[in-house]
């Protein structure tokens, strides 16, 4: 039964991943004063890529786009099975540095230069992810998801600093200005599509539902802050993770996409201050 | 289902226009038009691209520029000839330097006329470009046919 649910889960993730990004589609033309595409745009455009040539560079070229699958697969049922909060932060590191592999697998002076923005984007982010681990270890004395959603107090009452931080990143994650720098959505130009110049047809849509599972990946971070062993707080870590996907949405729309040293240097200080201020008070009250 | 006809990526490229098409290429994707209404994305890259709108005529320079976009394209893929420049040369015929219209290069399915060619008719030649998308992809699917296009790509 367990079993069974679990592999539920991760076959409806890309499907509510890829609607969320459908949603995200109409709300930021809606936000430009258009009209927007269909909210299964983003289905639609998978699809096409499936049916269209993929044209092949190398061999290992498309073999690391499959493997970070894999991985953002394998980080998604850890996450919603309730393992291990650090083995599905690493499986999603792996993930990540496979796909810039894949980057790096083309010789395009393009995919290279988004590989290596990638590579400064996942030091950017990475410290905050480990410390909200961290975080929630102090506050549920558990690395594991279900415990840590099954305790009396949620974890954003001692850690409000550390998920505000991780907020901060998810902008990284979900590949939202100003930090979009490695791979955008709105690339009207080969070099802010970064990694993906390269890939076309089948090998693009592996891309695109990596990406599905990464949004729920980043969203499942969100609804562990708010979740306690009561129903109705499960329900209220939803609604977190709507509005934080809304700000994260109207955060794309505000800001202009930034310098590598930009992002950098502010994920730092963000993690920096935030996240380790906030454990620093924890420890000194526990 | 022809999935290609509900999400077209677009590459757009200049050839020896007077800026007027681009303009009007650009406006297409303005809150007054909004292609992604349809799908449409402006890709700028002719590897996740389905249609290459061209604009302004092809000179001795830009042939292997406009020969290399379109083979850097996956299949299946359509040429739209934006504006008359695209499409006879225009005014710029007689040039020294300007060979004609894309046609003189490339395979071109659908024209649209016009200087500069309004939004209204550029979208109408994308969504007339669809129903030939939708036929090349039941063409490219069977094996015998993505050869039989390959080789008239290679005939080029």
């Amino acid at each position: 039964m367990h079993i069974l649910m679990n592999i539920l889960f991760v076959v409806a993730a890309p499907f509510v991943g890829g609607l969320l990004t459908g949603i995200d589609r109409v709300i930021t033309a809606r936000m430009q004063g258009r009209q927007g595409p269909p909210v299964l745009q983003p289905f639609y455009d998978v699809m096409k890529l499936v049916q269209k040539e993929s044209i092949e560079v190398n061999s290992m070229h498309r073999f690391f786009v499959y493997i970070s699958l894999v991985f953002a697969i394998f980080t998604t049922s850890i996450l919603l099975s309730g393992g291990d909060i650090l083995l599905a932060v690493f499986a999603l590191t792996l993930g990540s540095i496979f796909f810039v592999l894949g980057g790096y697998a083309s010789n395009s002076p393009y995919s290279i230069i988004g590989s290596e923005r990638e590579l400064l984007q996942i030091m950017a982010y990475e410290p905050m992810v480990l410390l909200a681990c961290v975080g929630l270890y102090y506050a549920d004395n558990s690395f594991f998801v279900k415990e840590i959603i099954n305790n009396s107090i949620p974890a954003i009452v001692y850690l409000p600093g550390v998920f505000l931080g991780l907020v901060f990143i998810i902008t990284f994650k979900l590949r939202k200005s100003p930090f979009d720098l490695s791979m955008s959505h709105h690339g009207h130009q080969e070099i802010v599509k970064g990694i993906t110049t390269e890939y076309s047809g089948r090998d693009l849509a592996v891309i695109e539902v990596t990406h599905w599972f990464e949004v729920i990946i980043t969203l499942t971070l969100v609804f562990v802050f708010f979740a306690t062993e009561t129903p109705i707080s499960k329900v209220f870590a939803l609604v977190a993770c709507a509005l934080v996907y809304f700000l994260e949405i109207i955060i794309d729309n505000a800001f202009a996409r930034l310098k590598w040293q930009q992002a950098f240097t502010s994920a730092w200080i963000i993690t920096g201050t935030m996240g380790i201020i906030n454990l620093l008070i924890l420890s000194f009250f526990r | 289902m022809k999935f290609v006809t509900k999400s077209p990526w677009i590459l757009h490229y200049d050839g020896t226009s007077c800026n007027g098409c681009d303009i009007e290429v650009l406006a297409c994707l303005t809150p007054l038009y909004d292609v992604e209404r349809f799908g449409i994305i402006n890709t700028g890259n002719p590897k996740h691209a389905d249609i290459l709108l061209i604009t302004g005529s092809v000179n001795e320079q830009n042939i292997p520029v406009v020969k290399q976009l379109y083979d850097q394209m996956a299949e299946p893929k359509v040429v739209v000839a934006i504006g008359i420049c695209a499409t006879s040369g225009g005014i710029f015929a007689e040039c020294y330097n300007v060979v004609g219209g894309v046609d003189k290069v490339l395979p071109v399915d659908v024209y649209v006329p016009g200087c500069a060619a309004r939004p209204e008719s550029i979208i109408d030649g994308v969504v007339k470009a669809l129903d030939i998308l939708a036929q090349k992809q039941k063409y490219a699917r069977k094996k015998t046919g993505k050869n039989r296009i390959n080789q008239e790509t290679a005939k080029i």
